[in-house]
């Protein structure tokens, strides 16, 4: 490509690279290279860093990466700027999912909670693109209009079941994202995600392709529907993923393909691996800066990613506004 | 060859194209001409299997295009409708690169690599190849477009409207281009068209539609006539003869 | 269709919304009551003025808001007011220190909060509403819907970051103890919320017959020879303040407001602001004191109709969105 020359790519993953080192010597516990290799304190250091930090780090970015491009597929799916899994109501409905099962079937393994998760996720984004159906699109911003009413509608169908059964606490934790509590052993369901985003790399031109519109699509000898079905499943089952293991991180899939579009174009083959560096670097960074703000104590993924999402999704909006409105 | 057999379109009881039957040879340019909401477009997307017809059955070189495999007709037949809205911000390479996905499902040969160089060529849009879609105009955008569905390289183009938003020198140069896809490479180019000089003056065939169905086809000279004209559009024009070429005036 | 409609004159309307709104009240205080009378008249009084004052402020606050912007899907809450004064609440309690913030005289307080709040919405949604200073002064409907619903995401976030910052250890006590919701009623502002509430609607009264040339659009207004700017500025002060009232009594409420707005346009059928105004404030007192005594008395729910006021209106929403756009 002509915008960016090719070092660029790894020059950002060494970049990243560097965020997850900082982010392992970030927290509460003393750990270090002295302590790491020091005296006395060696053994609790690595074992802090073993069983915590890098869980972790490690979570941060395949979560990140892994919201990231969903929001990227749902874009090139539903063809707008302005949809991703928390605008679609795929993420309300996969923690309306997460919920049912709490309720019903509290023994169920996790494997299990996100299986059902993502089936709601699916169910719920197809409800929403069903009712994109109905509406004569004016205006590409009624798109994430609709999913985010929807979204509020289930989230207030949820919370009424969850307040009855007094889960309303879990939901909450479901509702933001917060990495506090991943330790070994509770965050390994994140390499599905990023199985599922290889998934969604290696299909990445039938993507572009799916984006450029069903008549286009059908032209080059795609079948629009089973591609649409791939890229759904593989949304729902990366945010079911993601929300059953730290929660929901709002706007990432919004802001990182929309910065990664304006400088890279949205051929995703080139741009996947942008989008997974960024979203996995947002994330690191959003993630360290909550646990240095207020040290000892941390500020939740959730809140940091709304604070700054919402800024950002705002400047996109209002810069837009132009040729958008 | 493209069989077109009975086809009717309805929708919610109104009916779009009406009983058409159409048999158009191999080679050559083929033109569709006729009033808005004769139902050309409509017939053109059925043909291409873009929309399910409600009777009939369409095939292209025997394959029926309701049972043949999406990607099977991709390497025979391309289709560019009108209104090519895309929000993704691709180069205008990226573009017509993705004409070869049907040969080579997006890991590009030195074949495919010629091809697309040949079609940027074609369409002239060699200095715009690295730019993106959203920075272009209108003509410009049209030309990529119709750079990937030449760059797919199949047997039968079809195109609704390629002449929108090209001024005279490029609207030219398109037709130009088609008859030499049709001369130099024996592709069958379908074109709707609204610009009935243009049709006369470059196809080998004309097919005029009214109201769903189609009243009249033959080669320029038969149908560019001022009792055809009045048949098919409901206008009077004088049709003048000039160096072989037959241009209908009707702009009194 | 509307000559059946309108066989009910808007007297009779608003003369039957009133006839149930006492019924609803009458049934709250009195059903399944046992022990003390005095007690319980006092206890269920308290909760009956929060709610007629919420009522009250929330469903004037939408349809003057839906009257300036000229449209019946935005409302104040939809476009972020509300959460924009609990931002404000967050901020004094931040600047000045939980503590002195909570000795503070409650009214006090509040008249801070309310001038900040004045001040902040009239600055952003002025700044909005035209435009942001460019040429062109008609956003479209939908950007602004969208960046107002972005900007109560916004509002929101901050306002749990600073929490945070303020006391990460008593996070949720420092919000249950400084923040009312709607489970927990501010009753030390009932008296000056009413106060407020009743300058507002003196003025606003006086006001009436501009807000029907309002709602005729920008151009028709200034052509009628009503000064535009001064009265939509004059009508986002006075959204400001009964929105403060409301989110201090109950916390943020979203949809609200745009289901009791539009289900008074579809009773009353005019567009004279003195027949809206009072059925929106009947349709919206009715709601709540029905719905609480429907979910309280007949469900044993305690606390829930916040939940189901949100998914009711939702629904209504999605439902404009998408009948709005299919014309």
């Amino acid at each position: 490509m002509k915008t960016l020359p090719i070092a660029t790519l790894p020059l950002a993953t060494v970049g990243i690279g560097l965020l997850a080192v900082w982010s392992l010597f970030v927290g509460v516990s003393d750990v270090s290279l002295a302590t790491l290799f020091g005296g006395g304190a060696a053994d609790q250091a690595t074992q802090v860093l073993l069983v915590s930090r890098l869980p972790r780090t490690l979570a941060l970015i395949l979560a990140g990466a892994a919201m990231a491009v969903s929001g990227l597929l749902l874009q090139m799916l539903v063809r707008n700027r302005f949809v991703e899994p928390s605008t679609a109501g795929t993420a309300e409905s996969a923690i309306f999912g997460m919920m049912m099962v709490s309720l019903l079937a509290p023994e169920m393994p996790v494997f299990g909670r996100m299986a059902v998760a993502s089936l709601c996720a699916l169910a719920g984004t197809g409800l929403f693109l069903a009712i994109l159906r109905q509406v004569p699109l004016r205006s590409p911003l009624v798109v994430p209009l609709v999913g985010i009413m929807l979204g509020g509608v289930i989230t207030a169908m949820t919370e009424f079941i969850a307040y009855r059964q007094d889960l309303i606490q879990s939901v909450r934790g479901w509702e933001t994202g917060d990495f506090s509590a991943i330790l070994l052993g509770r965050y390994e369901l994140l390499w599905l995600s990023a199985a599922l985003t290889g998934v969604a790399y290696l299909a990445a031109d039938r993507f572009t392709v799916a984006g450029m519109g069903r008549d286009v699509a059908t032209n080059l000898g795609i079948d629009h529907r089973k591609v649409m079905a791939l890229g759904l499943v593989i949304v729902s089952m990366t945010t079911a993923a993601v929300i059953a293991t730290c929660g929901m991180i709002p706007f990432l899939g919004l802001i990182v393909p929309n910065v990664v579009s304006l400088v890279r174009g949205d051929n995703m083959r080139g741009s996947l691996p942008w989008v997974a560096l960024m979203g996995a670097g947002l994330v690191l960074a959003c993630d360290i800066a909550g646990r240095l703000v207020i040290h000892p104590y941390e500020i939740p993924i959730g809140t940091m990613m709304g604070v700054i999402g919402s800024a950002l999704f705002l400047y996109l909006l209002l810069r837009r506004n132009g040729h958008a409105g | 060859m493209i069989d077109v057999k009975n086809i009717t379109k309805r929708y919610n009881g109104t009916v779009v194209v009406d009983g058409v039957s159409l048999s158009l040879p191999a080679g050559g340019v083929i033109s569709l001409i006729g009033a808005n909401g004769a139902g050309k477009s409509t017939l053109l997307s059925i043909i291409s299997r873009l929309l399910p017809m409600s009777s009939g059955t369409v095939e292209i070189d025997g394959l029926d295009v309701t049972t043949t495999p999406g990607e099977v007709l991709a390497r025979r037949l391309s289709i560019l409708r009108q209104d090519n809205q895309i929000m993704s911000r691709l180069t205008v390479e990226d573009l017509v690169a993705f004409g070869r996905y049907p040969h080579s499902k997006g890991r590009l040969t030195e074949d495919d690599r010629g091809h697309i160089r040949n079609a940027l060529r074609y369409l002239d849009l060699e200095p715009l190849a690295g730019r993106f879609l959203d920075e272009l105009s209108g003509g410009q955008r049209q030309r990529a477009f119709i750079a990937m569905v030449l760059c797919q390289d199949t047997e039968y183009i079809l195109l609704d409207e390629p002449l929108n938003n090209l001024d005279v020198k490029h609207a030219v140069a398109m037709m130009k281009l088609f008859r030499r896809t049709a001369d130099a490479f024996g592709k069958t180019v379908v074109l709707v068209l609204h610009d009935i000089n243009f049709a006369s003056c470059y196809s080998d065939r004309i097919v005029a539609m009214r109201d769903g169905r189609v009243v009249h086809q033959g080669p320029p000279e038969v149908i560019i006539t001022p009792e055809v004209i009045r048949d098919v559009y409901g206008v009077e024009a004088q049709v003048m003869e000039n160096a072989g070429q037959r241009i209908a005036l009707y702009y009194q | 269709m509307p000559a059946d409609r309108r066989i009910l004159s808007p007297t009779i309307v608003l003369g039957g919304l009133s006839a149930l709104t006492l019924l609803a009240i009458a049934l709250f205080m009195t059903l399944g009551a046992r022990g003390k009378w005095d007690f319980i008249l006092a206890f269920r009084g308290t909760k009956i003025a929060a709610m007629v004052l919420v009522g009250y402020a929330v469903a004037v606050s939408t349809v003057l808001f839906q009257t300036i912007t000229n449209n019946r899907i935005l409302t104040p809450s939809v476009m972020g007011f509300d959460h924009l004064y609990r931002m404000i609440q967050t901020l004094l309690v931040f600047q000045f220190g939980s503590g002195l913030v909570a000795s503070l005289d409650p009214r006090l307080r509040f008249g801070v909060e309310v001038a900040s709040m004045v001040v902040f919405s009239g600055l952003l949604y002025w700044w909005l509403f035209n435009g942001a200073g460019r040429g062109d002064n008609r956003r479209s409907l939908h950007l602004l819907l969208l960046v107002g619903i972005v900007f109560g995401v916004l509002f929101r976030s901050l306002t749990s970051f600073l929490q945070r910052i303020i006391d990460p250890n008593e996070f949720l006590t420092v919000q249950d103890r400084l923040f009312a919701n709607f489970n927990r009623v501010d009753v030390e502002l009932l008296t000056v919320s009413a106060l407020v509430v009743l300058a507002v609607s003196l003025v606003g009264w006086r006001w009436r017959r501009t807000f029907d040339v309002l709602a005729l659009g920008r151009d028709a207004a200034i052509n009628l020879g009503v000064e535009h700017r001064r009265a939509v500025m004059a009508v986002l002060v006075m959204v400001s303040i009964l929105v403060s009232v409301s989110t201090a009594l109950v916390g943020p409420i979203t949809f609200f407001g745009l289901l009791v707005a539009n289900l008074a346009y579809l009773v009353v059928r005019s567009h004279r602001h003195a027949l809206i105004l009072p059925a929106a404030v009947l349709l919206a007192v009715l709601t709540l004191v029905a719905g609480q005594l429907v979910l309280e008395r007949v469900f044993g729910y305690n606390a829930a109709l916040s939940i189901v006021i949100e998914f009711v209106g939702g629904l209504a929403f999605l439902f404009i969105l998408v009948r709005g756009s299919a014309r």
